[in-house]
């Protein structure tokens, strides 16, 4: 059986990790290589980094420390943040990326899909989306949540699919943050909507939460930051605890 | 010394990283001159089956693919070059191996096949020493290959397929070790161990 996958998400800032990152024993919590090498040897099955720095030198700093990552690890990990163009993404998979989110700049240009998918293939293109509730239904918001498109997440969902995207990252911004669980009514509705495998991000604030994820939310992956980062859930607890609630996943010696 | 075929369907950068943690000495090349002094070969691959096989004709490759002696480690498309076509383009590949490859269906599973999966069943080969069917390795493909006399390993999705591959020097291995942890570290040390074997004890592989 396919694994479902556990996925810690380091934020990164002019090539160091933030958000205050509580681990015993590393001797630099703000070295993403170092944070990336340790959750690798916990059982981490991806990683996933978000660099957040917002000048015109993000990019040399960004390639230059996915090259240092790619040396040092040996599990598939995906860079995000800002990508706009297929040059960009070529770099990022040239120094070792295994794949590169693309969000705000897809809502943009959806084409940018299909254009990268076409000279990289779909496995490495994922597409973020970041919803939030209206009424009953979740728009599409990008510029890290501050924009609403108006745009409906499923149909969006289905169109990155449509455009080429291998997954998506989806993350609720009303859990995002709040530690109440994943929405798994949102999850389902986009699992149901389309064929491509689909990350779960926002909410996770215990092992329930993320078995629930999957067993009623259909999630292929749980994607979740401060709860790894601050020790709140040890990556090993977690995997024991799904795969005693019958999930498939990945158990590291 | 190890060579890593370079040509355009490659992820060389990850190939030539996990040989960098394991110390052993490698070149990435498509001259036939460095191929024929390496002591053993490793043929990665990713994309697409017809612009791979392209490339290997158009760099002299596919023919001296098909009569090396030398241990060889097909990774992923590399692998599944191996065997005679491929739905993947309707392309004829090396034809190392019989069979041909098929896509999985998307009416049953997500295509691709992509994350961590285990075996179905594992055989008795070096390349497979101390590996066993619950240890997890990682696939992205969305075509498989046929199980045939050759196949030394078997995973299921869709349908059941073939994991690694052997025969003679050529091996091949459908997921990507170098991007499976430790049990790809395990299958890679394998390798350098299987064609160390086949290269004799003066040329030692790993330092």
């Amino acid at each position: 059986m396919l694994a479902k996958r556990i996925i810690p998400c380091l934020d990164i800032k002019n090539g160091r990790t933030v958000k205050g990152v509580n681990f015993l024993g590393l001797r630099d919590a703000g070295d993403p290589v170092e944070l990336a090498t340790r959750y690798s040897m916990e059982g981490a099955d991806e990683l996933v980094f978000l660099d957040i720095t917002a000048t015109n030198e993000k990019r040399k700093t960004l390639v230059q420390l996915v090259r240092e990552i790619a040396r040092n690890i040996s599990i598939p990990f995906t860079v995000g943040g800002g990508i706009q163009s297929v040059d960009e993404i070529e770099d990022l998979l040239h120094a070792g990326a295994d794949k590169v989110s693309l969000n705000s700049s897809i809502v943009r240009d959806p084409e940018l899909i299909s254009r990268s998918a076409a000279r990289f293939g779909s496995q490495c293109i994922v597409a973020a989306i970041d919803a939030r509730s209206h009424g009953d239904n979740w728009n599409v918001y990008i510029k890290a949540g501050t924009v609403d498109t108006g745009k409906n997440v499923l149909e969006w969902c289905r169109d990155v699919a449509r455009y080429g995207a291998g997954e998506i990252l989806l993350t609720s911004m009303d859990r995002d943050g709040t530690k109440s669980g994943f929405d798994n009514h949102l999850l389902s509705k986009v699992a149901e909507s389309v064929s491509i495998p689909l990350i779960a991000s926002g909410g996770a604030g215990t092992i329930e939460h993320c078995i629930d994820a999957v067993t009623s939310g259909h999630a292929d992956a749980i994607l979740a930051a401060s709860i790894f980062h601050f020790r709140e859930i040890e990556i090993g607890d977690l995997k024991q605890a799904m795969a005693r609630a019958g999930i498939p996943v990945r158990l590291v010696a | 010394m190890i060579a890593i075929i370079n040509y355009k369907a490659g992820n060389l950068a990850s190939v030539s990283n996990a040989l960098e943690r394991l110390g052993a000495p490698h070149v990435i090349t498509s001259e036939l001159d460095a191929l024929e002094s390496a002591d053993a070969i490793i043929f990665p691959g990713v994309g697409h089956a017809q612009a791979a096989m392209q490339s290997l004709h158009e760099n002299n490759l596919a023919g001296w693919l098909r009569q090396t002696k030398k241990p060889l480690l097909g990774i992923c498309l590399g692998m599944q070059l191996f065997f005679e076509s491929s739905d993947e383009g309707d392309t004829e590949c090396l034809g190392i191996i019989p069979g041909r490859l098929r896509l999985f269906d998307n009416a049953n599973v997500k295509v691709p096949h992509m994350g961590w999966n285990h075996f179905s069943s594992v055989g008795n080969h070096p390349l497979l020493a101390g590996i066993d069917e619950k240890d997890y390795f990682y696939y992205v493909h969305g075509y498989y290959a046929p199980v045939t006399e050759y196949t030394i390993a078997t995973c299921h999705y869709d349908a059941g397929f073939s994991s690694v591959v052997a025969r003679d020097n050529f091996t091949g291995v459908q997921f990507h070790p170098e991007k499976s942890g430790a049990n790809g570290v395990k299958l890679l040390q394998n390798f350098l161990e299987f064609a160390g074997a086949q290269t004799g004890p003066k040329n030692k592989l790993i330092i």
